[in-house]
């Protein structure tokens, strides 16, 4: 089986932001996965993760939530590939494989916690974590996107936003920076690829994989700001209309800092932010309201109205 | 990129006068700026050890001190004194003392991961930022920090519950830290939010705020979890007791 088929049909795993704050990613994740043929099916009965939070009270215990939602994913739904959405899902699972597959002490932990808990232990393998941007990639391709495309997304000029989690700490991706096809964790590129296949003017934007200050977006917001900033600042000198995401902590945290930085230091960045999913929906002919664009904090109707895609 | 030294001279230790004459001989100008003696005594010889027992402190013995932490380092770009590969020397030295004086800036590490994408030897950095910080605390050396907090609130609802409910814990963390919700940017985000939301999404919004979301059939994990929790503190603890029992031992013997 080739790798599109085999992503025709993933165990999905949405993550607590994407039932708050991140709404809009989920809802946009479900009307393209639509849109293209792509069944979503979703991880019953999930738990959260362990987000970024969890592994300093304990890193184990994150290897274990992270271990138990791989293990309904493969045990129970018989689904050997699981796609996460969320940057800090998706890195947490790839952690959690890693760590089972090269650490005996974490396996250990897994085992006994599982046993304790009821359920069957995960064992490293069983299942694939991809990302959103995987599974478009992957499945659909960027020939098959551009044949789709009812509306072009042409004359938007657009910085790719990728964040930590996606690319950091390398080890945990052994797939990526493997050559041509491959992503890469110093230049990621995926998003630029779709996102040009639906007509989209990419601009070169060197801060691709900086920080947004998401870990502590609420206990150091002073830090979260500035670092914020910096990433709209660089956006907009680099000429682009709107920053594309794939992270919902990174999407509100630009949102959340925009406003903050208006309001505390009084510098206003006028910069559009969609998730990437958005940007793709409306591409393939989804109105803004069935991607949730109004369920955005930054209101981009007016622009995405004048780009012809209102 | 350069390498970011860091002088164990410290500025207040640096004295310099207009007119000096010693000896006899004139010292005036920039031939009068003298360092200060300062020794250090208090070496703390368990410290790496300390350090290590806690969670991702474990590699902090194979630093090599090549500073491509500090260099990559996010925070640092923002203020140069939070500086990674010194605190990891200092650590390793077992200078307690100095270390501290950096003791209100350590938790600000934001897990960007850089110093661990960048890292040639392994060390995890950013486990050791996180390692340090909680250190400081458990020594009571700071109080707990609001990121501290902040990962309390959060790991006690998935523990309950299994879930996250974002305002759920938004809340709770103000509360906890003594910060009042109402801040005027939170204020305007909310305006923001509301313009465009459809009400079914607002109703399920603000039910969510009574009915937390939950994984079923969850006590017996929670349960686990909790356990396996206490017994890691329990161990943590005792690592760094014991290495104060060892230090009142010495101080002891050498009386």
């Amino acid at each position: 089986m080739t790798t599109k088929d085999k992503y025709k049909k993933v165990a999905y795993y949405p993550g607590c932001a994407l039932e708050g704050t991140g709404h809009s990613y989920n809802r946009s994740t479900k009307a393209v996965g639509k849109k293209l043929g792509l069944d979503l099916v979703e991880v019953k009965n999930w738990n959260c993760c362990g987000a970024m939070e969890v592994k300093n009270i304990d890193p184990k215990i994150q290897t274990y939530l992270s271990s138990r939602v791989m293990s309904t994913a493969a045990n129970e739904m018989d689904m050997d590939v699981v796609m996460a959405p969320c940057n800090g899902c998706y890195h947490n699972l790839k952690k959690a494989e890693y760590d089972l597959k090269n650490d005996e002490e974490s396996a250990e932990v897994v085992d006994r916690l599982s046993k304790k808990a009821g359920h069957k232990t995960y064992e490293a393998g069983q299942v694939e974590t991809i990302h959103a941007l995987d599974w478009i990639k992957d499945s659909i391709g960027e020939e098959g996107l551009a044949a789709r495309v009812k509306n072009s997304l042409s004359g938007i000029k657009v910085a790719n936003y990728y964040g930590c989690m996606y690319t950091r700490p390398r080890h945990i991706f052994p797939e990526k920076d493997q050559g041509p096809g491959s992503e890469s964790t110093s230049k990621p590129h995926f998003m630029d690829d779709l996102l040009a296949a639906a007509g989209a003017e990419n601009v070169d934007f060197p801060l691709k994989t900086a920080c947004c200050g998401g870990a502590h977006t609420l206990s150091d917001s002073d830090t979260s700001t500035k670092l914020v900033l910096n990433i709209l600042k660089a956006a907009k000198l680099s000429g682009a209309d709107v920053i594309a995401t794939e992270c919902p902590t990174c999407h509100s945290g630009l949102e959340m800092h925009q406003i903050r930085a208006e309001k505390t230091l009084g510098e206003k960045v006028d910069i559009k932010i969609l998730y990437f999913t958005q940007l793709l929906g409306m591409a393939l002919g989804l109105s803004p309201r069935k991607v949730g664009v109004h369920e955005n904090i930054n209101d981009s109707i007016a622009f995405l109205k004048e780009k012809g895609l209102g | 990129m350069p390498i970011h030294e860091k002088s164990l001279i410290r500025p207040e230790n640096l004295q310099t006068h207009d007119e000096l004459i010693l000896d006899g001989v004139d010292v005036s100008g920039h031939w009068s700026t003298f360092i200060e003696t300062r020794v250090v005594k208090d070496y703390n010889e368990s410290l790496e050890e300390e350090i290590a027992a806690l969670p991702g402190g474990e590699q902090i013995h194979r630093c090599w001190q090549c500073g491509s932490c500090t260099n990559s380092c996010t925070v640092n770009a923002l203020n140069p004194d939070f500086n990674p590969r010194y605190w990891i020397y200092l650590i390793r030295m077992g200078m307690e003392s100095e270390l501290l004086r950096d003791k209100d800036i350590i938790w600000q590490c934001v897990s960007c991961n850089k110093c661990t994408y960048a890292c040639p030897r392994d060390v995890f950095p950013e486990g050791v930022m996180k390692a340090t910080s909680h250190w400081l605390e458990l020594k009571g050396h700071t109080p707990k920090s609001p990121s501290m907090h902040f990962d309390e609130v959060f790991t006690e609802q998935i523990v309950k519950t299994g879930k996250i409910e974002e305002s759920r814990t938004i809340r709770r963390f103000f509360a906890r830290t003594g910060q009042g919700l109402m801040q005027p940017w939170m204020i305007e985000m909310v305006k923001r939010m509301l313009r465009g939301l459809p009400v079914g999404l607002l109703a399920r919004m603000g039910l969510a705020t009574f009915v937390a979301p939950k994984t079923n059939d969850w006590s017996k994990a929670s349960a686990a979890i909790q356990e396996y929790i206490d017994e890691q503190h329990e161990k943590q603890a005792q690592a760094l007791t014991l290495a104060e029992l060892v230090e009142t031992a010495k101080q002891d013997v050498a009386a």
